[in-house]
């Protein structure tokens, strides 16, 4: 232990983390857990990463562009953080990018906006969880390959976020053989799904690419309207996230969901990490809680290697982008461009000790971004969206 | 064929739900002239007692319920009333002020105590079964929905013409010297009916529970319906409140499964043409 | 003894920048635009009678139509702002003739349903303003070649249009122009009997508040270089009403306190406060009950008070 305690010498002060989190308005779920996720990581190494001291500045976005940006600024100028993990939305995201970059802070984003790990990348920002997309990739070759699905319906947020997913799930599934024959795209803010759910054409399954709550709503209103007896539902990494799902019933059993965590994975890490996280908090940690602790054990291995020194910019977001961190959601590492490579999960809901949790059924071994399409000719076409790639096989 | 009906019987099950929500609000502004923002929260306020109630008691049903919630937010708007907004009789941007602010305590309040997850209201177990007919399949409780609302509709069309308080606040939405004039204790009147537009908000807000489920935010999506129920259909008219929630609940339903481009516009426009031509709604007595 | 409080207070701002660390220059700055955009709504607000709830949208096109001319169609900055301001101030005109043709709640409806339109409008025609990404990437202007990149340079920039900006806002007010608005703020019908036409006179302020507006939105868009539709909000709107009314909606220096209570409580007390909406509705139940009309006239009633 002498070796990082030369290195502190001339750096006495702690390692002060910026958490940019959206704790009040819609996105409130997902950054209240973001909170408590990094205070239990903290807790449990005692506040001290490396051999040095470690506090953590939690800034309340409030789910605002403008404010993410104030709040960012806070956390730079006025609070002096040397690394920030956040924020959660990918507008967020985008507002503060430029400046993160312009004042060289190591940022390791959770928010999934495809761009900002492709066309429009920053030397200063990570992405430990996936993108928009990536997810969606593997579980639509499964729809196609394993369950034979010919015919899909796609339903999701109308933002960015429910485009992009939407779009990666589309080109898999379409290249696999399948045709998705109708794309809805319902406001973020959708009272009643009523009307979306009578506009369900009939095939083989309907994907779900909400965000939120909005999956279960949406879920709850398909089961009210008879057609859950009709076609199978599977879903993105948020559509029934364990947040979500702790507040379902018996309609969720049985739909498969793609994501790069589940509570229930099966490695050491995580297996201390979902029991500890449930028995604070009284539910299991999901994609929000998942990422905040991915990126703090990424951040962690970082530090590590740099023995503490954050002074150094530069080398520590090599440690960052260089590092193959054991996490838990398995083994996480980087491609140049700041995504995140890692493992992802097909899920099935079912019923555990009396409460539903997402089982993994099957892995697909070290994701990238790019799927399996070549990186060059993927970042020459524009960004996923509403219409890109265009949907020909929708039907009227 | 199968698309009109199942997309007519959605606009009415949204019509009844508007207007459990709207006509509350109709109300306090027909006779207090006091446009209540705090109204998608009391109503927010219903769906979580809802919701939360029915989580944790095994053995109570959403009608029970819904009554105690209306109690319950009937209660917490009375106390406002009193308290706060008789101070602001002629201070119409101090009761802007002061609902809002009420509005964003309510809702951080909601946050605190029941945190960030949407939290669902379950349908009543005998009304689960989805009732088919003709070959369609349509959620049973929808149509129940459609069902509370005309009888709130006949409820207040009675406790309006056929009761004395109901004499007295028509009185006091004519003309509300007149009313003290005559003797009518218009101030206790204001806060029985701040009462009772909050009691049906929060009812309501039960009762629309198993549809929209419990959620931050559910304040700020609801009050802009509610405004544009009551712009539509005329302020200080019960009528206008009720043919206003279910044609806002037809444009709304036909209009994004048809126009899905114009889903965020859709119900603006016709607001916007309703007021420029005709500002004092379909059926309203007063202007705006 | 106004003017050298004024004089004093112009001094300590135009002194900020040397007495504090930057977060708190970009604070200041960010105040100051709120203060503008406060004060053009209050024109409607406090001076016309006219309660906006779409005050947003000047501020937001402004913004927008900046952003896209320098970030996609490579205009200068001084062009861009000249068409984002003639842009904005025609569309308020557009505005205020729908607008005008109602009262109270119902002009309070139409303003927020135009807001809306405009905020639908952004959000889904992603081709044209990208949607929910919001557009980032922009620059500051260089006036004179001077870059505004630093804060204190910012600060100072904001702070010469702000001073412009009341000192313009302030001859509105206390003109004869100002008078014949705040007759027909009380008493609409005697100005029409003595031969004024309200309807002119509202739109007239209407078109000047919008003008504001987008001054206010010009600001922003520099001071953030990004501009996403949230900015057109019926959120961003209420703010902004809720700090002219709790300021003090009918006096100059009201709005300007009340934008600068609702923007620190927001990015400032949060991080101190984590219920700080809550507090904010507090405030404003505390504002409206002990000092109805707004801080600046009730702090000024207490002074008044002590003073004897």
């Amino acid at each position: 232990m002498a070796a990082p305690n030369l290195v502190f010498a001339e750096n006495s002060g702690p390692i002060r983390i910026g958490m940019l989190a959206a704790k009040t308005g819609p996105l409130a779920s997902g950054g209240i857990d973001m909170d408590l996720a990094l205070t239990m990581f903290l807790k449990e190494r005692d506040y001290t990463i490396a051999g040095r001291k470690v506090e953590a500045i939690v800034a309340d976005t409030t789910g605002a562009p403008a404010t993410a940006r104030s709040k960012a600024q806070e956390l730079v100028e006025k609070n002096d953080v040397h690394c920030i993990i956040g924020p959660l939305a990918a507008f967020e995201a985008l507002a503060v990018a430029d400046y993160l970059s312009e004042k060289q802070i190591p940022t390791l984003g959770v928010a999934a906006a495809e761009d900002m790990t492709q066309r429009h990348p920053s030397p200063w920002f990570v992405r430990a969880t996936s993108t928009s997309a990536q997810c969606a990739y593997p579980l639509a070759e499964y729809c196609a390959r394993e369950l034979k699905y010919r015919r899909m319906v796609t339903i999701a947020d109308d933002f960015a976020y429910g485009h992009e997913m939407c779009a990666g799930f589309q080109r898999v599934f379409e290249d696999n053989g399948g045709k998705i024959i109708q794309k809805i795209f319902s406001p973020l803010a959708t009272p009643d799904y009523g009307s979306y759910v009578a506009q369900v054409k009939n095939a083989d399954a309907i994907f779900l690419g909400t965000a939120g709550a909005n999956g279960s709503r949406f879920l709850r209103q398909f089961v009210e309207y008879g057609l859950k007896d009709k076609m199978a539902v599977v879903g993105g990494m948020t559509a029934l996230d364990e947040s979500v799902l702790r507040n379902m019933g018996d309609e969720a059993l049985g739909i498969l969901t793609t994501s790069w965590y589940s509570a229930e994975l099966d490695n050491p890490l995580n297996k201390v990490f979902a029991a500890e996280f449930r028995k604070q908090f009284n539910y299991d940690p999901g994609y929000y809680a998942g990422g905040s602790y991915v990126s703090a054990e990424v951040l962690e291995g970082a530090l590590k290697a740099t023995r503490g020194n954050v002074e150094d910019k530069k080398a520590l977001m090599a440690a960052i982008r260089g590092g193959n961190v054991e996490t838990v959601r398995g083994i996480v590492k980087f491609d140049d461009l700041g995504s995140a490579i890692g493992d992802l999960y097909i899920r099935k809901v079912t019923r555990k000790d009396g409460r539903l949790v997402n089982s993994v059924i099957r892995t697909y071994p070290d994701v990238s971004q790019f799927w399996t399409y070549d990186r060059v000719e993927f970042l020459k076409n524009p960004v996923y969206s509403r219409d890109y790639p265009p949907a020909k096989n929708l039907e009227q | 064929m199968q698309f009109w009906i199942i997309q007519g019987l959605n606009s009415l099950s949204l019509g009844g739900l508007l207007f459990l929500l709207a006509s509350g609000f109709s109300l306090i502004f027909g006779l207090m002239r006091l446009a209540n923002l705090t109204h998608g929260a009391f109503f927010m306020l219903g769906t979580y007692f809802g919701a939360v109630a029915l989580r944790n008691f095994d053995g109570l049903n959403l009608w029970v319920t819904a009554l105690g919630a209306g109690i319950a937010v009937a209660a917490i708007g009375g106390l406002f009333e009193r308290l706060v907004l008789t101070r602001l009789k002629s201070n119409p941007l101090g009761q802007v002020l002061v609902t809002l602010g009420m509005a964003f305590i309510i809702s951080d309040a909601c946050l605190v105590l029941w945190g960030g997850d949407s939290i669902p209201v379950p349908t009543p177990q005998n009304l689960r079964a989805p009732t088919r007919f003709l070959g369609f399949v349509f959620p049973t409780y929808r149509l129940v929905l459609v069902g509370c609302a005309v009888a709130t509709a006949v409820a207040l069309y009675f406790l309006l013409e056929r009761t004395r308080l109901g004499a007295m606040i028509r009185a006091g939405v004519d003309d509300s010297q007149m009313a003290r004039a005559v003797g009518i204790p218009v101030s206790n009147l204001f806060t029985t009916v701040f009462c009772l537009g909050a009691g049906i908000a929060g009812a309501g807000g039960v009762l629309g529970g198993p549809v929209l489920s419990a959620y931050p935010g559910l304040d700020a999506d609801m009050l802009p319906l509610a405004l544009i129920v009551v712009i539509l259909g005329g302020i200080g008219s019960l009528l206008g409140a009720f043919v206003g929630s279910f044609i806002i609940g037809f444009i709304y339903t036909f209009g994004t499964a048809l126009f899905p481009e114009l889903a965020y516009i859709i119900l603006f426009l016709p607001m916007i043409f309703v007021i420029a031509f005709r500002p004092q709604g379909l059926f309203g007595r007063v202007g705006a | 003894m106004k003017w050298l409080a004024a004089i004093l207070l112009a001094a300590l701002l135009v002194l900020l920048p040397f007495c504090s660390g930057d977060f708190y220059i970009n604070l200041a700055s960010q105040i100051l635009i709120a203060a503008i955009f406060a004060l053009s709504l209050n024109l409607l607000v406090g001076y016309g009678g006219m309660t906006s709830l779409g005050h947003a949208s000047y501020l937001g096109v402004a913004a927008y139509i900046s952003a896209l001319l320098t970030s996609r169609y490579g205009w200068g900055h001084g062009p861009a702002a000249v068409i984002s301001l003639a842009g904005t101030t025609a569309m308020a005109a557009c505005f205020g003739v729908i607008a005008l043709r109602a009262t109270g709640l119902g002009f309070l409806m139409i303003t927020l349903a135009l807001s809306q339109v405009l905020w639908g409008l952004a959000y889904r025609m992603s081709d044209v303003t990208n949607g929910d990404n919001g557009i980032a990437g922009l620059t500051r202007p260089m006036p004179f070649g001077i870059s505004l990149n630093g804060p204190a340079a910012f600060y100072w920039f904001t702070l010469i249009v702000a001073i412009t900006a009341f000192v313009m806002m302030a001859i509105f007010v206390s003109s004869s122009f100002g008078s014949t608005l705040k007759g027909v703020r009380d008493q609409p019908r005697r100005m029409a009997a003595l031969g004024f036409n309200p309807w002119m006179i509202r739109w007239i302020t209407f078109v000047y508040a919008g003008f504001w507006g987008g001054v206010s939105g010009l600001l922003y868009v520099y001071y953030n270089k990004y501009i996403h539709p949230a900015s057109l909000s019926t959120t961003s709107s209420a703010e902004a009403l809720l700090g002219v009314i709790a300021g003090g909606s009918g006096t100059l220096g009201g709005p300007m306190v009340g934008g600068a209570l609702v923007l620190l409580l927001k990015n400032y007390a949060s991080a101190y406060i984590e219920r700080w909406n809550m507090l904010l509705g507090l405030i404003f139940l505390f504002i409206v009950l002990v000092m109805p009309t707004g801080i600046v006239p009730g702090l000024s009633k207490l002074l008044r008070r002590g003073w004897r």
